[in-house]
């Protein structure tokens, strides 16, 4: 699986955080950082539900 | 997958962000019966929270506020049903009837309610125009239109929908006044000090505010000219946005059966007092089991939380715990965000910076217990406050909690 952020839409809710804190991390500057493009499937719950709860709409998931 | 309780037809009634991810959610979970999606909007589903930041404020081309494109409602095999308002539901004979006499009566095994609310009207301006109220996408186009015509704008009621449009305005080099009731915005959801500070914040950037009085009159030959105040003041404005709350839409269902009660009465689940029917988003009176009260919440999250629900419910599979109720609002250079449920009355300390910087994060409380924590331009603490409360931690635990965690970052622009 592919994690793709559009930053544009990224606004740092952070909620993704919270879903998936093994694949996002808002750091000291108060942006985004995706730690992990491409996690394994042991993480696809988490990544959908980062991408589900997102109020932007910024996380796309995708096949490799 | 789906499991053999999992209904034939679902129908949904209400096209906005509950509906359609409940729709998403029965396909993700496997979900192979008909879906029928009802809006009673001329468009296909759309996200509302950009409508009074992005698209009043022409940041943003209308187009980018849609969630799917025609394509994406062929991939996900359910009728959409557009420009239709429900009439009345038949428990029953598990039917819908539309407003519209042509259209078909829809059978379901699973009703979701999702409806919505309307837009509290300000009494006495029909036939006045230049008044309007913000929910839709074609609210957003006719204020957007008015805008560019530089009038001197009125915003009646101080909520976030009207500080964001407020915020809006004033990003279009207009001159705005705010009218509240209160003594200062927002006090009534998040306290006394931190209404000031926000007043603070838009009397910096400009925003005119009025608090303590009420709207007697908008007067005005045909349309608005003047907007006079129950003490006796009156100031000159073109054109009037009214964000003076919702009601939940829910005359269709008056004499339907189903528990009614400032929205739809519904469990932990979603699930009403009829077998079959379900409410979401904005029109559920939900019961969130981490509270343990019953409450009715208009947020975005809330919606996609009630959609993740009631496909789970539908298919059989366990519910996702109960969440803290999100939301968040953009104004000025502020993001403020906030999780949890206060109340009149609850406790509020400043856990992180100071309410005269832009940046802190304050904790409510009551009997012990944290019961919300705002983060303004904190998104990092914001998180936090929502683990702490899905804990159910003390006020004290999550005080020390917040104040041991590292100072609150530089300013996050939130636009």
């Amino acid at each position: 699986m592919r994690i793709t952020v559009d930053f544009d839409l990224c606004q740092s809710h952070g909620l993704c955080t919270e879903a998936a804190p093994e694949l996002f991390e808002i750091r000291d500057d108060g942006f985004l950082y995706v730690l992990n493009e491409t996690p394994g499937n042991e993480l696809a719950g988490k990544a959908e539900k980062a991408a589900i709860e997102c109020p932007t709409g910024a996380i796309t998931l995708s096949d490799d | 997958m789906t499991d053999a309780r999992a209904p034939e037809r679902v129908l949904i009634v209400g096209a906005s962000l509950a509906g359609l991810r409940a729709a998403e959610a029965l396909r993700k979970r496997g979900y192979a019966g008909t879906i029928t999606l009802v809006g009673d909007e001329p468009h296909k589903p759309y996200d509302r929270p950009p409508l009074s930041k992005q698209v009043l404020s022409r940041e943003w081309d209308a187009e980018k506020v849609f969630f799917r494109r025609q394509e994406g409602y062929e991939s996900l095999g359910l009728t959409l049903m557009l420009g239709q308002r429900a009439r009345s539901l038949d428990v029953g004979a598990r039917t819908v009837t539309l407003e519209d006499p042509q259209a078909p009566v829809l059978e379901y095994d699973a009703l979701l309610i999702a409806t919505g609310a309307r837009p509290r009207k300000l009494r006495g301006t029909a036939g006045l125009s230049g008044v309007f109220t913000l929910r839709t996408l074609d609210d957003a186009l006719a204020i957007g239109a008015a805008l560019a015509q530089h009038p001197r704008v009125a915003v009646i009621g101080a909520g976030f929908i009207g500080l964001e449009v407020a915020a809006s305005c004033r990003k279009l080099g207009l001159q705005v006044t705010v009218v509240e009731a209160l003594p200062a915005p927002l006090v009534a959801i998040l306290g006394d000090a931190v209404g000031a500070a926000i007043a603070r914040m838009h009397l910096d950037h400009g925003v005119t505010l009025r608090t303590g009085v009420t709207v007697s009159r908008i007067e005005g030959q045909g349309r608005v000219e003047r907007v006079v105040l129950s003490d006796g003041s009156s100031f000159e404005a073109d054109l009037a946005v009214v964000g003076i709350g919702v009601t939940p839409a829910t005359a269709w269902l008056e004499s339907s059966g189903v528990a009614l009660a400032d929205g739809v009465v519904c469990d932990h689940t979603c699930a009403t007092n009829v077998p079959g029917v379900y409410a979401l988003g904005d029109v559920a009176r939900f019961h969130n089991t981490l509270f343990d009260e019953p409450m009715r919440v208009e947020h975005w999250s809330n919606a996609v939380e009630h959609a993740q629900l009631v496909a789970a419910t539908l298919v059989g599979a366990p519910a996702p715990a109960a969440q803290p109720p999100y939301f968040w609002s953009d104004q000025h250079d502020v993001k403020l965000q906030f999780v949890g449920r206060v109340a009149a009355g609850d406790h509020a300390e400043v856990a992180q910076g100071t309410l005269e910087q832009r940046s802190y994060v304050v904790a409510y409380g009551r009997q012990g217990r944290l019961r919300g924590v705002l983060a303004s331009n904190a998104p990092k603490q914001l998180i936090r406050g929502r683990k702490l409360l899905a804990e159910r931690a003390s006020f004290d635990a999550a005080l020390s909690a917040l104040r041991e965690a590292q100072a609150v970052g530089p300013v996050v622009a939130p636009l």
